[in-house]
């Protein structure tokens, strides 16, 4: 394990003695060294996004069945989409995605105020997107009754399955605004130790990595969702 | 991550069943456990109830089938000349019976009859089957037979076990409620519709949604375990074959779980919601749940049997004292078996599908007898002039190639296309079912439970007793499912209370089969309770096995071993090896010891 000779001048006691702290973490005794146990975690992560990957499978399958069975419908339905709200809310996730590789990078380097500035504006970023999301389209469309299923009451609508349209719609949007909602989570944990302990620094940043590897992840999602919602004929 | 020491105190050598006095601290000391061992029995107990849960309503079912349900209408002329309509329904004995207990009373004999064969499939595939081996056993044996202190993530395995009890609350909860009746399948329509009015479907749906992710965390420990915990000596050809089978098993877990996840997420809106992606009227498909859902269920079939199978692996070798035959084969075939799992989910709905894709199916789905036999004729050639000993274990091992095998064979039928569309939906397909999962992964999880129970309580148990169990159930299954098979190809079909009088004999046969496995496994649960009670302290190594478990204590001490293990033998090397711990003169060499 490298050891990082860095500043610590101004750091209060309190929280260098933490056990917390970055310095003093230990890994636990069944890994014969704290370079495995990382190895395993990310290991583990990358699994666990390819579990993701499968989840959000049965939706795009979905979406792909029925845009090749009502195509109009698919057509008539992202029309009523506001592309530059879709575009947006891709801008904002793709500069958080920069974000939260900044923070990894950061405290590998121990700059602890820079991480922390990073890793609110990732959080900010979240926010941001399901406040956009939430005001700008759920809030805008549900009114009007573009709204999935039975609940569709839309009077001036084109084609008859478009209720199937909004369905998935909702639940493709939806589920991935809860995977940015749980991302904004892991984040607030992570400033939250960082801030509290000084927990994550150049030999210990397991959680930031697997936080910043789950947001590229859910980030990477809605490359694939903005398009195939927004931007089709 | 920051993390306390999770294993801390090196120097405490107790067994890891010891624990401090007082019984709240105990329970407390279980409950937040991260010790894979305690995880592993906690589990091993909850599966063990669920499969009694699964077993009486399976008696329930066998119960009611000893008489058709019969509605009869008649018309005479009564004494003043109109003409009087009666209608008689015979035969509703769970009817009669919950009358008899007070409840039920709203619903028909064939509505009880649907709760009692849908709790038990749903109750023993989501609650006692999927967790059975890999989170049981395998939680207990996996580290120990790699020589690691715990699994990978101690803190998310036991994250995965309150996740599978919270998911059986959901289950239980739906149960108390009154039960649901759409099949263990939930196939849409009819689960979107039924009792628009009542949770009992959604409580459902959402276990098997929750119990998904116990799973899925269960098989992502495993993988990355497997990957990164091995005794050093240990590559990935010096692993008992137990491990392939549950690594084989973990991949099918993590990667086809999350379809099921986002399906039962599916049907929950559509039921809730009713946003019309299952729903023939908005446009949706039904079929695409068959789909989504047979997608996952399929490759699911494989996490029942592949640890089975690889509890035969351990069994046949350690109780034949022979290395075990063609070791790569059976290797490599489970990891087959997982790779062809997920291109043969349409031979569940042949008959909803194109020409061309059903041919496909069906051809992809022979593939999977290859892998199968493969390890079957290895398992046979490794008993070939080998020293058999009969014990429980072996005797649980010896009936698995039996009805493993007419599971196998009968299941060849049911790929051809011809044939299934005679066979599909009819106690055929019952019977062939039960018998690779139940004489498949029920028989080598009841084998791998004694063969590993000296290890995990450190007491013996009762072998004559064990026998004896082991003989009656043998006799129960074959007598239960064996007429199964008649039933099917004469025309009984699956889920139905009502048939024809022909049919009768067979069922009473089956119902009287049902009886005696509940014998048996009343039998087991008695051998079990005096072992713990009263059984001989066990030692460490009563079979003379090679892999690594057989080194530590029984039980294993809180770390598993005194120091990490370095693997000097392969796990199967009986000709050359003496078993640690053992006497030699005790475990003798096969007489003429095949090449292996």
């Amino acid at each position: 394990m490298t050891m990082i000779d860095t500043d610590i001048s101004g750091v209060p006691a309190r929280i260098l003695q933490s056990p917390k702290h970055w310095r003093n973490a230990k890994h636990q005794s069944h890994w014969r060294t704290g370079d495995e146990e990382f190895d395993a975690a990310k290991f583990g992560m990358w699994l666990f996004l390819s579990t993701e990957v499968l989840l959000f499978a049965g939706i795009f399958c979905g979406y792909a069945i029925f845009r090749m069975l009502y195509p109009d419908a698919w057509a008539n339905g992202s029309h009523y989409l506001d592309w530059r709200m879709g575009a947006a809310n891709t801008a904002v996730l793709l500069f958080s995605s920069w974000t939260a590789a900044n923070s990894v990078r950061l405290a590998q380097l121990d700059k602890q105020f820079w991480f922390k500035i990073n890793l609110i504006i990732t959080i900010i970023c979240a926010l941001l997107f399901v406040g956009i999301k939430f005001t700008f389209e759920y809030g805008v469309k549900l009114p009007v009754g573009k709204a999935p299923g039975t609940f569709f009451s839309y009077p001036y609508a084109h084609d008859v399955h478009e209720p199937l349209w909004w369905s998935l719609y909702y639940v493709g949007t939806g589920i991935h605004a809860f995977h940015v909602i749980v991302g904004a989570i892991l984040f607030a944990l992570v400033l939250w130790r960082a801030h509290r302990y000084q927990a994550y620094g150049p030999t210990q940043y397991t959680l930031v990595e697997n936080s910043a590897l789950y947001w590229h992840i859910v980030d990477l999602i809605w490359i694939f969702l903005f398009p195939l919602l927004y931007l089709i004929h | 991550m920051s993390t306390p020491d999770t294993h801390a105190g090196h120097h405490d050598e107790g067994s890891y069943l010891s624990g401090p006095p007082g019984t709240i601290s105990r329970i407390w000391q279980w409950a937040s456990t991260i010790d894979h061992k305690k995880i592993g029995v906690m589990y091993l107990f909850a599966v063990l109830f669920m499969f009694f849960l699964g077993g009486m309503s399976a008696m329930a079912v066998r119960y009611e089938l000893l008489d058709p349900i019969r509605t009869q209408t008649t018309e005479f002329l009564n004494a003043s000349g109109e003409i009087e309509i009666v209608t008689v329904t015979t035969g509703e004995s769970l009817k009669e019976l919950l009358g008899a207990m007070g409840i039920g009373d709203s619903l028909t004999g064939s509505q009880i009859y649907n709760r009692a064969f849908t709790l038990h499939g749903a109750i023993m595939v989501f609650m006692f089957i999927i967790p059975a081996i890999p989170a049981a056993l395998g939680n207990f044996f996996l580290p120990i037979m790699l020589g690691a202190k715990d699994v990978a993530f101690p803190r998310l395995n036991l994250m995965s076990w309150y996740i599978y009890l919270f998911g059986c609350t959901f289950g239980v909860l739906s149960i108390l409620l009154g039960g649901v009746d759409t099949g263990w399948t939930f196939y849409t329509p009819y689960s979107t519709t039924t009792d628009a009015d009542h949770w009992r479907v959604v409580l459902m749906v959402m276990a098997a949604f929750i119990l998904g992710f116990s799973s899925i965390l269960t098989g992502l420990n495993f993988v990355v375990t497997v990957h990164k915990l091995r005794a050093p000596g240990m590559g990935w050809f010096d692993m008992p074959l137990m491990i392939w089978a549950l690594y084989a098993t973990s991949i099918i877990q993590v990667l086809a779980t999350p379809v099921i996840g986002i399906t039962l997420l599916l049907l929950v809106f559509e039921r809730l919601f009713h946003i019309g992606i299952f729903d023939p009227s908005l446009g949706g498909d039904p079929v695409l749940y068959q789909h989504f859902f047979w997608f996952y269920s399929h490759p699911v079939v494989y996490v029942m049997i592949l640890p089975g199978m690889g509890i035969i692996s351990e069994i046949l070798a350690v109780h034949s004292r022979k290395h075990i035959f063609g070791y790569r084969a059976i290797a490599f075939s489970s990891l087959g078996i997982a790779g062809v799992s997920f291109l043969v989910w349409g031979h569940h709905i042949f008959t909803a599908m194109g020409e061309l894709a059903a041919i496909l199916f069906s051809g992809l789905t022979f593939l999977v007898a290859i892998p199968t036999a493969i390890k079957m004729f290895n398992w046979i050639a490794t008993l070939y002039k080998s020293s058999i000993v009969i014990n429980t274990p072996m005797m649980y091992a010896l009936m698995f190639l039996f009805t493993f095998s007419i599971g196998g064979l009968t299941g060849l039928p049911l790929a051809t296309l011809a044939t299934d569309l005679h066979l599909h939906d009819s106690y055929y397909v019952v019977a062939h079912f039960h018998y690779v999962m139940m004489g498949g992964t029920v028989i080598a999880f009841m084998g791998g439970v004694h063969h590993w129970w000296p290890k995990m309580f450190g007491k013996m148990y009762n072998e004559k007793a064990g026998m004896l169990g082991a003989a009656i159930v043998f006799v129960g299954f074959n007598l239960t499912f064996f007429t199964q098979f008649f039933l099917g190809t004469q025309g009984m079909p699956r889920r139905y209370a009502n048939y024809v009088d022909e049919f009768q004999t067979l069922h009473v046969l089956s119902s009287i089969g049902a009886v005696l496995l509940l014998v048996g496994f009343l039998i087991h649960a008695a051998v079990f309770f005096f072992s713990l009670k009263w059984g001989e302290k066990a030692p460490a190594n009563p079979w003379g096995g090679l892999t690594l478990e057989w080194e530590c204590e029984s039980p294993p001490i809180e770390h598993n071993f005194h120091k990490e293990p370095i693997l000097k033998h392969g796990p199967y090397d009986f000709e050359t090896v003496v078993p640690p711990h053992c006497d030699p003169k005790d475990y003798p060499l096969p007489e003429n010891p095949g090449k292996h």
